[in-house]
């Protein structure tokens, strides 16, 4: 569960775009029938994507539907998993991973470099944290799978890895201009290789070296 | 040092294309269709002979798990009519652990041509491979991939012209680290909270939609096609009896060169730094402690560190494990106490709440972790905090308590004088404080 702290301003109804509906019914497809059920995932995905972001009761209302699920069945599941925001979250969604292998690498930094540039305060929990502009949510995340590129934060769908202080000062200030820099290593780092060269594989490298 | 000709993950750092065409020029889809032909007893027996242990944590023979599906009929339909899943587990969430994320966006097709070949060792028609929602990106590559399998008519209908249908779905998370737990991961496919049901029934009998289902890490499923390629005996030449292949290895935390690398299993730990990551920060002398398979795994001191080797056997020995080969490498300069009590709070906020000692124990364990941080403890807390998660160690449902309780126990296994000399200091600044006052 994501956000749903408070009063939350919700939409009175909400329905898929066509194109979002010929996908679910594709989706749909992939499970037996009868298990439509397991679409449930993917069709709140897919309406919090069509709804800025996050995810209103009438847009769990009308999964249920569409899925011929018990409302309270799709609620269960919306409050449950993390990625489901319950409340509106800035155009830039910052999820700061700060579990042992990202804070061993210097998350502390990562997460103070977001508070100064934002001006968000009490970082040190899982809820939501705005910037005044409302253009930049934050939030601190657990483990995002990426610790050898740590610390990680996850914008949006991107992950930006190899981060310290001054890297995601300059990552905020390129997302405020709306301009995302590519996704991956923010030291320019080739995936999950180590930095400056390759250990093995040597017969796979390119001409041009490995950065 | 393993050589780059037995590796499997030959794209391990996108040098080419992960698509079909790399992964064809790379070897992928050469001779499934032979491969399918010599049947699923021959499959399940080569990987039975191959020694292959799940790759996913908890080191289950692989074969043997293939091996425990019902029968069929000679054509491949199930016996009672229930038809047979492959379930691949890619949610991908063990701290330090970042591995399958690689195969995902770099070698899908591995991952694709290994359940079509799991999919005809377990007779089952159809697999589901669960993505964590994060990794979207990844999720990606992978759903490209298989669209290019069925394309190319390697999967679907009469898959790579061997008669055999097999239909495979990618299928995104939501963010839940207890999906990985495989009963929780049935769940939550069939549009359920994600909490794991009792065993028995396991799996194999009653799974996905009430059917007979078998899951696998990816990366377990990912390495069976070279396998069978290669043969048994290939695989089973690196690393010690019953501990054999290879294997990916991420390293993260207080080396100099974090890195995912692919090695044989049972190299020595220490040889594993040094060689792939730049060593540790500071040098090997300057090393604290290593929990070296993710986080769920006891920590261990320096002086083990040293000798040990990387595989199922030894570090069960020294009472830790090699669960996912995730290397989560402390320096000096770590407080080891808070390192720990961070986990704590992991466990604590993935506790899905169904069994009530880890629901409440993993909260209780992260507020007395967070006061030993601060050293705000009474002596014999120690001993409490001890038993408490020994309270909690296997009286749950699924291993999510016993993998909240292991690091704190092997925490005060290794590193108790630290935490009683805290203790000790924050009795003393108080009572200086209260002299001076």
């Amino acid at each position: 569960m994501s956000g749903a702290h408070g009063h939350v301003e919700q939409p009175a109804t909400f329905s898929f775009t066509p194109d979002n509906l010929a996908w679910a019914q594709k989706v749909i497809a992939k499970y037996p029938p009868g298990r439509q059920a397991s679409a449930v995932l993917p069709l709140l995905d897919r309406a919090q994507r069509q709804h800025h972001n996050w995810l209103p009761r009438a847009a769990m209302d009308y999964v249920a539907g569409l899925l011929d699920m018990a409302p309270i069945r799709v609620y269960e599941v919306a409050t449950f998993y993390t990625m489901f925001n319950l409340a509106p979250v800035g155009k830039w969604f910052l999820q700061v991973c700060t579990t042992t292998p990202c804070w061993l690498r210097g998350s502390d930094e990562v997460m103070a470099a977001c508070e100064r540039k934002l001006a968000i305060k009490g970082t040190g929990d899982a809820s939501f944290h705005h910037s005044a502009d409302g253009k930049f949510t934050v939030r601190e995340v657990e483990c995002l799978g990426a610790c050898v590129n740590a610390p990680v934060i996850q914008v949006n769908d991107d992950f930006y890895e190899d981060l310290d202080g001054p890297l995601t000062e300059k990552l905020i200030d390129a997302l405020a201009k709306d301009q995302a820099p590519p996704k991956g290593s923010m030291k320019g780092r080739k995936g999950a290789m180590a930095e400056g060269g390759r250990t093995s594989l040597h017969g796979m490298a390119k001409a041009g070296g490995d950065r | 040092m393993l050589e780059d000709k037995d590796r499997i993950f030959t794209n391990l750092y996108a040098d080419g294309d992960w698509g079909l065409a790399g992964a064809r020029a790379r070897g992928d889809w050469d001779g499934t269709k032979e491969l399918i032909l010599k049947g699923r007893d021959w499959i399940v027996k080569e990987m039975q002979d191959s020694g292959l242990r799940g790759r996913g944590g908890a080191g289950f023979p692989t074969g043997m798990k293939w091996s425990f599906m019902p029968k069929t009929t000679p054509d491949g339909k199930p016996l009672d009519g229930r038809p047979h899943y492959l379930v691949v587990n890619a949610d991908e969430s063990e701290p330090g652990t970042c591995k399958d994320r690689e195969i995902l966006r770099n070698d899908p097709h591995k991952l694709v041509e290994g359940c079509l070949l799991a999919g005809v060792a377990m007779g089952a028609h159809a697999g589901y491979i669960y993505v964590r929602g994060e990794f979207y990106n990844e999720a990606s590559h992978l759903e490209l991939a298989v669209q290019q399998a069925y394309e190319a008519g390697l999967i679907g209908k009469n898959a790579c012209g061997s008669g055999w249908d097999f239909d495979l779905y990618v299928h995104r998370g939501a963010g839940a680290y207890i999906c990985g737990e495989e009963t929780a991961l049935i769940e939550s496919l069939e549009g359920k909270k994600g909490q794991p049901r009792l065993k028995p029934p396991f799996p194999a009998g009653m799974g996905l939609y009430g059917c007979p289902t078998t899951v696998n890490n990816v990366e377990t499923i990912a390495v069976a096609p070279t396998i069978l390629r290669r043969g048994a005996a290939w695989f089973s030449s690196f690393g010690r009896p019953k501990n054999v292949g290879t294997k990916l290895f991420c390293i993260s935390g207080h080396v100099n060169k974090p890195c995912t690398v692919e090695e044989a299993m049972s190299i020595p730990l220490k040889e594993l730094i040094e060689k792939h990551c730049g060593g540790v920060r500071g040098g090997w002398d300057n090393l604290l402690a290593v929990i070296p398979g993710g986080s769920s795994v006891p920590v261990l001191p320096k002086h083990i560190c040293d000798t040990v080797l990387m595989d199922f056997d030894a570090l069960r020995e020294q009472r830790s494990g090699l669960g996912t080969a995730a290397v989560i490498v402390m320096d000096k300069s770590t407080d080891i106490v808070k390192a720990i009590a961070r986990l704590s709070r992991f466990y604590m906020h993935e506790s899905c709440g169904q069994c009530t000692p880890c629901r409440e124990g993993t909260g209780w364990l992260w507020r007395v972790m967070q006061r030993m941080v601060k050293g705000q403890a009474e002596l014999p807390e120690i001993d409490m905090l001890e038993e408490v998660t020994r309270q909690i160690e296997g009286h749950t449902i699924c291993a999510l308590g016993d993998a909240a309780a292991w690091p704190v126990q092997g925490l005060i296994r290794h590193f108790r004088p630290e935490m009683e000399q805290r203790i000790r200091n924050y009795k003393a600044a108080l009572q200086a404080k209260a002299a001076a006052e």
